[in-house]
């Protein structure tokens, strides 16, 4: 860890911007639990409470940039301090975006309700929602412990989450063809497979921070110097 | 049309700038030290400095209080020979040529190497007289024309011209303090130097007159190279293009200005541009 600032002050307004990240992270991963949770069972309430939840989240994100922004005018940061802070602004934003998407499965609970669901219609998206939630974790955990081999390792795995989420709308539109009232809650749940494959993509932009964070370079530019796979800082 | 042509013209003065700082390591190197070691009597105060000045840019020495970065730039014009005790070893050579080289007129050195101080100090004479004194002991003007040249085109080049045509009869002294700096660095500029060494020359100044100074030492660096003493490492960040970091006596870490500010390589140096404690 680096020392402490000569300006407590300083120290104590990272400290707390990093707390703010990292509550923010745990909102929008109980968002998701929450959105998906509402699909599945079909439940009103906790669909509201998703959508509330969104509010909340979008909360955050104002508050983090106005930290970020506020902290650059005043301590003119440099280094790694000056990544923290930048990333920060980053991270919130794409936080923001899975808590909107998050709402968005919510949102769809809604309308998929009343209509023809086959239980076995389900199990694909509950697979690609602990994938990518666990993608989510884990990009946040490397995010927090500044750790860049565990954000490559993410960023890896994102291969997975589009395997998945191909296989996924090959299955639904097997359903579709089976039987054409399966149309429109498979349309639905592609909708909800789209939203969950975007979340991994957070996820990984996240972990791409994580690593620049640490670093100071950008993890794609040294993918391509080196091989992504070859990669041990 | 004006508003897209102004953007047009933009894009091109950025990729100017981005090209000058891409091109950094390409250019040749003026000012070349190695191993250079300074003793003040027993005590050292430098050790094993060896660093390479590009040309046309600013390189800025940055550094906690009594780290020598203003004792190693003072070897570079030998103005460290003033003090009595001091002793530098090493090798410090300007285009190739040894600055400590016994032969070598110490005063034509200064006048290749020119310097701009902290307090700014010009001389208890004219404006006009604190400009043409240079010049005129080098022999650089061989009339009274050629001296009135030279006067306003250093004035000119410093950005104070303006300012100052109407009182270039009056003291240097009655000049507001950033107008001072910018005369000393335009009688630095009259003698035609290859090299400007400036220590700390913005720490007697208020904001406004510091960003003047900045401006001017931006748009010096396409016809000198400079060298920069700096506190202040907002300063150093915004007008060097190298930045060397040194700690009690010793180079840290030296490298592009963007490099060390937002990824300096050595825990000394992260420590002290992020403010903590080390």
């Amino acid at each position: 860890m680096p020392s402490d600032h000569i300006v407590s002050s300083y120290s104590d307004e990272l400290i707390q911007l990093a707390e703010t990240i990292a509550r923010m992270g745990g909102q929008v991963e109980v968002a998701i639990e929450d959105g998906t949770a509402a699909l599945l069972k079909l439940d009103r309430e906790l669909a509201d409470k998703t959508v509330e939840a969104d509010r909340r989240i979008d909360g955050m994100q104002r508050q983090i940039d106005e930290m970020a922004v506020s902290m650059i005018a005043r301590r003119q940061p440099m280094a790694s301090d000056l990544r923290a802070i930048v990333t920060s602004i980053h991270v919130a934003s794409d936080l923001e975006r899975v808590g909107d998407m998050a709402k968005q499965l919510a949102r769809r609970s809604l309308k998929i309700e009343g209509l023809n669901l086959q239980p076995g219609f389900y199990n694909g998206v509950k697979n690609l929602t602990a994938l990518v939630m666990s993608q989510l974790k884990d990009a946040l955990d490397a995010y927090a412990a500044r750790n860049a081999e565990e954000a490559i390792e993410v960023c890896n795995r994102d291969d997975e989450v589009d395997a998945m989420y191909t296989s996924l709308f090959r299955e639904l539109l097997t359903y579709m063809m089976e039987d054409p009232r399966n149309i429109t809650p498979c349309t639905h749940l592609l909708f909800c497979a789209k939203s969950l494959e975007r979340i991994g993509d957070h996820a990984t932009n996240i972990a791409e921070r994580a690593y620049y964070l640490q670093t100071g370079k950008q993890l794609s530019e040294d993918v391509e110097e080196l091989q992504r796979t070859q990669i041990r800082v | 049309m004006d508003m897209i042509a102004g953007r047009g013209n933009m894009a091109e003065q950025n990729t100017d700038k981005a090209a000058k700082v891409d091109t950094l390591s390409d250019r040749r190197v003026r000012v070349s030290t190695r191993d250079v070691c300074v003793f003040y009597g027993e005590k050292q105060a430098l050790y094993d400095v060896s660093i390479d000045v590009p040309d046309r840019a600013v390189t800025s020495f940055i550094g906690p209080s009594g780290c020598g970065k203003s004792t190693f730039l003072r070897c570079i014009n030998r103005m460290n020979d003033t003090i009595e005790g001091a002793r530098v070893t090493g090798k410090i050579d300007l285009d190739g040529d040894d600055v400590y080289d016994p032969s070598l007129d110490v005063v034509e050195l200064r006048s290749r190497i020119g310097m701009v101080f902290q307090k700014p100090n010009p001389f208890p004479k004219s404006v006009y007289e604190n400009i043409a004194y240079g010049p005129k002991i080098h022999g650089l003007a061989n009339s009274k024309s050629d001296l009135d040249e030279i006067v306003v085109s250093s004035l000119r080049k410093a950005g104070l011209f303006e300012e100052v045509k109407d009182r270039l009869h009056e003291p240097g002294t009655g000049l507001s303090g950033g107008q001072q700096q910018r005369l000393c660095i335009a009688r630095a500029i009259a003698v035609g130097p290859e090299v400007i060494l400036m220590d700390e020359p913005c720490s007697a100044l208020d904001p406004i007159a510091t960003a003047v100074i900045e401006e001017l030492i931006d748009e010096l660096r396409e016809n000198f190279t400079i060298v920069i003493v700096t506190h202040s490492m907002q300063q150093a960040a915004r007008v060097s293009q190298k930045t060397a970091f040194f700690h009690l006596g010793k180079l840290i870490e030296e490298g592009p200005t963007e490099q060390i500010f937002t990824n300096p390589v050595h825990k000394q140096t992260q420590d002290y541009i992020m403010g903590r404690i080390g």
